[in-house]
């Protein structure tokens, strides 16, 4: 790799061992990829909480942190493993709450918002085109990447910190023009409506595309989508494909045409789904006990306008006994929905709101499973579905108004 | 006359020459979801490896699943004393491979013959990421 004067004398330790160390990490990673040259980047968004990283995470932290490690680009954290408001009456481990404050603590002290939101995009910060940035959890990337046309790979925890420090990146994958251009092609002839039927989008394209370079390209959508739309969209490719990018041809700033998506690229291959497609995906769902007694609105975060519909949808309804609904949320969301009376109004009908987790991480999640009883679990969220089944759950995707029937009726449909 | 022994080219190496019992997958794999942390095994059920200790295995697997986790996760099981000891991929992602780099464990992507055509579980691999190059060393049974 081809290094600054200013990289040259990080790696000789000039702005210390946190900064030297960090950089020395990434350039193997770049070495790796075969990267040139390293890029500057404006934004980091790191995942950091004590289920990820564990006991040896966090000792990195401490070490770090003690050796006056310190963030100089700005750096947002993603969602945690807790709430604490809620750790107790969930049956989280208190020692591990207690090792996620002093995590936090660490993270704070060099320098990182501890903002705990996956949906960094809708609440804290928009790139703009062309814009590099060292985001991690996958959901944020691709939505940087697809639909700002910023540049991002996905970063994990250890190097958007890495990043943060250095205020630089590697520049492979989709940093570069030639990983951004169109894989393949696949043409929407379904009009996808609500939230879980683009959540199926992306799955039907993510689970028959496993990889990190595949980059589908959208064809004939017919109206313009929501940012909740395409945030519901790119979590599932990313969750189902461990895809980074995708184009929507009209839509996405790197697509006005499909020739310019795909960038001289011929398509590997073209698919088309259809409104049977998605209701295949739908019906391919089994319910083996017919219980239905957990149901979540969850991975990714709700926006505010997520929050109202869900109030207006569980408005004058309630919870049906025995049955457990979570809603996680960022801060200022909850915040913006207190003020509107949206978080009020789900919480009278006996949603349970969580801020700043997302439930597929929470601590505990297995235990807790057990504990409730909860052998099924029921969501608009493709990306759920999918990520939560280490916890050994049988999943099922719905409509968003079918949760919210199925959450109030307790009758599985 | 002995059958000459397999021997792999990869595409792109990170890490130290190493040797060891190779664990040849069908599955992907994530050192979230498919992995118990504390015990090293294989537990998500249905995976093609369910109930394998991957403890100093070089572990081959066609493709790597899962988002942004891996990244702290081979750091946290090799600070547990129960990381493999290289991570074969046929095609991998970024995070698997800053995870590997993060650990200081051996990952390497791309081959030029797939493992599960000459290799088994159990045999004795040695994988040398300056080379590029993954030789067979002993056969399981042999």
């Amino acid at each position: 790799m081809k290094l600054t004067a200013e990289e040259r004398a990080m790696l000789r330790g000039k702005r210390g061992e946190p900064v030297r160390r960090a950089l020395e990490l990434q350039i193997e990673v770049g070495r790796f990829y075969g990267a040139k040259r390293c890029v500057p980047v404006t934004n980091v968004h790191m995942m950091g909480d004590i289920e990820v990283m564990g006991d040896g995470g966090l000792e990195h932290l401490r070490r770090l942190a003690r050796s006056g490690a310190r963030c100089e680009a700005a750096v947002t954290t993603n969602a945690r493993c807790f709430d604490f408001a809620h750790a107790e009456r969930l049956g989280q481990d208190a020692g591990e709450a207690a090792k996620e404050r002093r995590l936090i603590g660490y993270l704070r002290q060099m320098n990182v918002m501890t903002t705990d939101t996956c949906i960094n995009y809708q609440t804290l910060y928009q790139p703009h085109f062309g814009e590099r940035l060292a985001w991690g959890d996958t959901g944020t990337v691709i939505w940087a990447n697809s639909v700002c046309g910023a540049r991002s790979n996905f970063e994990s925890g250890p190097f958007a910190l890495a990043a943060a420090m250095t205020r630089r990146v590697p520049e492979y994958g989709f940093h570069l023009d030639a990983h951004r251009r169109g894989t393949c092609v696949v043409e929407v002839d379904a009009d996808p409506g609500d939230l879980a039927e683009w959540g199926a989008l992306g799955k039907l394209v993510g689970e028959s595309h496993q990889s990190y370079f595949a980059v589908p390209v959208f064809t004939g959508v017919r109206r313009a989508p929501t940012a909740d739309e395409l945030k519901h969209l790119g979590a599932s490719l990313a969750s189902y494909g461990s895809m980074a990018m995708y184009h929507m041809v009209g839509v996405t700033p790197e697509a006005p045409t499909l020739a310019a998506a795909l960038g001289g690229n011929r398509p590997k291959e073209r698919m088309r789904i259809t409104r049977a497609d998605i209701e295949r995906v739908f019906r391919s769902y089994e319910n083996p006990d017919g219980s239905c007694n957990f149901v979540v609105f969850s991975g990714p975060q709700l926006s505010l306008l997520e929050m109202k519909r869900l109030a207006e949808l569980f408005d004058d309804r309630r919870v049906h006994a025995g049955t457990t609904v979570f809603v996680t949320t960022a801060n200022g969301v909850l915040s913006a929905a207190r003020a509107l009376g949206y978080a009020q109004k789900l919480e009278a009908a006996g949603v349970t709101i969580l801020e700043g987790v997302c439930v597929y991480i929470l601590q505990n999640l297995t235990r807790m499973r057990a504990a409730n009883g909860w052998a099924n679990m029921i969501s608009n969220s493709a990306k759920i579905v999918n990520t939560i089944t280490a916890h050994k759950f049988n999943t099922i995707l719905r409509r968003t108004r079918d949760c919210v029937d199925i959450a109030c009726t307790g009758v599985f449909r | 006359m002995s059958v000459p022994r397999p021997t792999i080219r990869v595409k792109r190496a990170f890490g130290m020459a190493v040797q060891g019992e190779a664990v040849v997958s069908e599955e992907g794999f994530s050192p979230r979801y498919d992995l118990d942390r504390w015990s090293g095994v294989i537990t998500r059920p249905g995976h093609k490896l369910e109930g394998i200790n991957i403890r100093d295995k070089i572990l081959f697997f066609p493709t790597a699943k899962g988002g942004i986790a891996a990244g702290w996760a081979f750091y946290d099981i090799k600070a547990k004393g129960i990381a493999p000891k290289a991570l074969i991929f046929g095609v991998t992602n970024p995070v698997m491979v800053q995870g590997a780099v993060f650990a200081n464990l051996t990952i390497t992507e791309g081959w030029s013959r797939d493992p599960r055509e000459c290799l088994k579980t159990g045999d004795i691999v040695r994988v040398d990421p300056q080379a590029k190059t993954i030789e067979l060393l002993k056969r399981a049974n042999g």
